[in-house]
C-alpha cells in the first residue's frame, strides 16, 4: 500500500519502500530460480532417505560418492556422457560452419529468388517438429541408422534459426566495401568469407554455437525415439532410464547423476552468459 | 592477409564461361544448399509423407493400406485421445497465462530504472532455462513427493497434502510447475529487452505531462511491449501444445513406461501410438491434428493480442 501513495507523491520515485518491495520481489524471483540446483545437490550428497526427511534436510552431506558409486553399477554414466558430448559437439561444429556460410550468402551475395528463398527459411520456423517425426523415423530405418549417432547428428546439422541469426550479424558487421576489395585482390569466394569475414564474425558465431549446443545436448524427444541400446544412449536418456528403476526410487542416486550431468554445462554457462543472454534477445526480437 | 596484391592474369586475358556474376551466383547457392538438401530430406519431405501416412492403416514394417479417413474415426473415437486433448489445453493453459504475467512483472521491475545487479538477476532468473527437462523433472518429482518439500509447506500453511503423482489436478498443478520454473524467467528476459528498446524520451515527455508510474506503464509500456507479448505468447502456446518430456520422465516411473491417464499430452498419445503399438496410420492422424490444432491457437492467440488494445474497453 505504501508503495501506492509513494508513487503519486512523487511520479519517478518509488521511495524507500518501493525500492524495498521492488528487490525483494526480485530476490524471491531469483532463489526460486536457483532452489532446484541446491536441492539438486543436497539430496545428491545425502543418503536415501534425506529427499523426504521431515522437516525438509537443507543442508549438504558427505554421501555423494557413495551415491555415484550406485549410479555407475546402474549405468554407462561417463559413456552416455561421452555420447552427448560427441552428438553435441558434432552437431554445433556443422550447425556453426553451415549457417555461417548460409547467413553470409544471404547478407552479401545478389542472386535470383533470394528473397524468396529467405522467406521459406523463416517459414520453416514454425513448422512443429512432432508433424514430421514418423516419417523421419521411417527414412532413419531404411538407412539402417536407427540406434546409431547419424540419426541424431544429420538432420541436425543446419537450421533455419542459424541461418537467421548469421544473416542478422553479417549484414551489419561485415563491411560489403571490404568483400570488394577482396574479390578485386582475386581472392576466391570462399577464401574470403574465410580470411575477412570469420574473423570479424567470431563472437556471433560462438553465440550460436553455444545456444546450440545446449540445445542438442538437452534433446529428449528424437534420441528417446531412434535410440535403442544402452550404449549409445546420451546423458538425458541414461538419467531417464535412472528413473524408470522398479526396486523403490533411490534418489539419492538419481539427483548425485543428474546434479553430474548439469554441472558442465552450468560452468559453460555462467562462463559466457552474457553471449548466451545476447544471443537469446537479438534472436527473438526479430523473428 | 599478409600476402602480396596481386591480380591473378588469367581473370583479365581470358574470358571464361564463368563471369564474375555467374561464378557469385554458384557460389551463394553453393553456400545456402546445406540447408535446402537436409531440410528436403528431413523436414518438408516428412510433412508431406505425415498427411499421406494419415489415411493409411501401417506398422511401419509391412504393406500400408489406403483406410481413408478411418484413422481419424479411430482416433477421434478413443477416450484417450480426449483426455490427452483436453490435458494438452488444461496444462497449456495453467502453465502458459500465469507464466507470461509472472515474466511480465518480473521483467517491469528488473527494468525500473533504480534496479542494481541487473545482470546477475538476468543470469539467475536464465538458469532454469539450460538444465535439460529431464533434470527439471526429475528434481521436481522429489518435491512434488507424497511426503515432498511442497507438501511439507502446504501443510506448514495448513494446507492438506495433495497426490501431485496421481491426483487428476494434482499431476496437471507439477507440471504446470515445471513448465512455469524452466520459462518465467527466459519469457522475463526476452520481455527486458523489449522493454530497452523504449525510448526515454517518451517517458520523459509523459512526466512532463503529469504522467504517475502507473499511467506511464499502462499508456506507454505495455502497448509498445505489444509485439513481444504477442511474440512471447505465441511461443508458450506453441511449446505448451509440444509438451512430452515433463509427463513421459514425471509418470513413467512406475516402470511400465506407460504414462498414466492425468498428464498425458497429445504429443505422449502420439507417441505411444507409433512407437509403443506400431500404428503408424493413427499417429500420423494425431500429428495432423496437432498441426491444425497449433495453426488453430496460434490465430487465436494473435487475433485475442492484436484485437485486445482497440476492443478490449467494450468486451471488459
Amino acid at each position: 500500500m505504501s508503495t501506492l501513495r509513494m508513487f503519486r507523491k512523487k511520479p519517478d520515485d518509488p521511495g524507500f519502500f518501493g525500492k524495498l518491495g521492488f528487490y525483494l520481489l526480485l530476490i524471491l524471483g531469483a532463489l526460486v530460480s536457483i532452489f532446484p540446483f541446491y536441492w539438486m545437490f543436497v539430496v545428491g550428497t545425502n543418503d536415501k532417505g534425506a529427499v523426504f526427511h521431515v522437516p525438509p534436510l537443507l543442508t549438504i552431506g558427505d554421501q555423494f560418492f557413495e551415491n555415484f558409486k550406485r549410479v555407475l553399477d546402474k549405468s554407462d554414466f561417463f559413456q552416455a556422457l561421452g555420447n552427448s558430448l560427441f552428438v553435441s559437439s558434432m552437431v554445433t561444429v556443422s550447425v556453426v560452419f553451415f549457417c555461417t556460410l548460409a547467413g553470409y550468402a544471404f547478407a552479401k551475395y545478389e542472386f535470383p529468388g533470394k528473397n524468396v528463398l529467405f522467406v521459406f527459411v523463416i517459414a520453416t520456423l514454425i513448422v512443429p517438429q512432432q508433424l514430421g517425426v514418423l516419417p523421419t523415423y521411417v527414412i532413419m530405418a531404411k538407412l539402417h541408422w536407427i540406434d546409431s549417432f547419424k540419426a541424431l547428428i544429420v538432420p541436425a546439422m543446419v537450421n533455419a534459426f542459424g541461418i537467421f541469426w548469421m544473416r542478422q550479424y553479417i549484414s551489419s558487421a561485415v563491411p560489403t566495401e571490404l568483400i570488394e576489395a577482396g574479390r578485386i585482390d582475386g581472392g576466391g569466394h570462399f577464401r574470403i568469407f574465410w580470411r575477412i569475414a570469420v574473423p570479424v564474425i567470431t563472437p556471433a558465431m560462438a553465440t550460436l554455437g553455444i545456444l546450440n549446443f545446449m540445445t542438442v545436448w538437452n534433446d529428449f524427444f528424437w534420441p528417446l525415439v531412434v535410440l535403442k541400446n544402452k550404449e549409445h544412449f546420451t546423458i538425458q536418456i541414461a538419467l531417464q532410464q535412472l528413473f524408470t528403476t522398479r526396486d523403490g526410487l533411490d534418489y539419492g542416486m538419481i539427483m548425485s547423476a543428474t546434479f553430474t550431468a548439469t554441472l558442465p554445462l552450468l560452468v559453460v554457462f555462467l562462463l559466457f552468459s552474457r553471449w548466451v543472454i545476447a544471443g537469446l534477445t537479438s534472436g527473438a526480437i526479430k523473428s | 592477409m599478409a600476402e602480396p596484391v596481386i591480380t591473378s592474369p588469367h581473370a583479365e586475358s581470358k574470358r571464361p564461361f564463368l563471369t564474375e556474376q555467374r561464378r557469385s551466383r554458384f557460389t551463394a547457392y553453393t553456400f545456402i544448399s546445406p540447408f535446402f538438401i537436409l531440410f528436403s530430406i528431413f523436414g518438408l519431405y516428412p510433412i508431406f509423407f505425415t498427411f499421406y501416412l494419415s489415411f493409411y492403416k501401417w506398422d511401419a514394417l509391412g504393406p500400408m493400406k489406403y483406410v481413408g479417413f478411418k484413422n481419424f474415426e479411430l482416433i477421434t473415437t478413443d477416450p484417450t485421445f480426449w483426455i490427452s486433448f483436453s490435458n494438452t489445453l488444461i496444462m497449456g493453459l495453467m502453465g502458459t497465462v500465469p507464466q507470461v504475467m509472472l515474466a511480465l512483472l518480473l521483467a517491469v521491475l528488473l527494468h525500473s530504472g533504480m534496479t542494481r545487479f541487473k545482470k546477475t538477476f538476468r543470469i539467475l532468473y536464465f538458469m532454469p532455462n539450460i538444465t535439460s527437462i529431464v533434470a527439471v523433472t526429475l528434481v521436481f518429482s522429489t518435491l512434488f513427493g507424497n511426503n515432498g518439500m511442497i507438501n511439507w509447506l502446504l501443510n506448514g500453511i495448513g494446507v492438506e497434502s495433495m497426490a501431485f503423482n496421481s491426483g487428476w489436478w494434482g499431476v496437471k498443478i507439477a507440471i504446470s510447475t515445471m513448465v512455469m520454473w524452466r520459462w518465467t524467467g527466459y519469457n522475463a528476459i526476452l520481455f527486458l529487452s523489449g522493454l530497452q528498446s523504449i525510448p526515454m524520451d517518451l517517458y520523459e515527455s509523459a512526466k512532463i505531462d503529469g504522467a504517475n508510474r502507473r499511467q506511464q506503464l499502462f499508456f506507454i509500456t505495455l502497448p509498445l511491449l505489444k509485439p513481444f507479448i504477442i511474440f512471447v505468447s505465441l511461443q508458450s502456446t506453441i511449446g505448451a501444445l509440444q509438451l512430452f518430456t515433463e509427463p513421459y520422465v514425471f509418470l513413467g516411473q512406475s516402470g511400465t513406461g506407460s504414462t498414466r491417464q492425468e498428464g498425458i499430452t497429445m504429443v505422449t498419445y502420439l507417441y505411444s501410438e507409433a512407437f509403443r503399438n506400431g500404428f503408424f496410420g493413427t499417429a500420423a492422424a494425431t500429428a495432423v491434428l496437432l498441426f491444425l490444432v497449433t495453426i488453430l491457437f496460434s490465430v487465436l492467440n494473435m487475433l485475442i493480442s492484436r484485437g485486445g488494445r482497440e476492443t478490449g474497453g467494450k468486451k471488459a
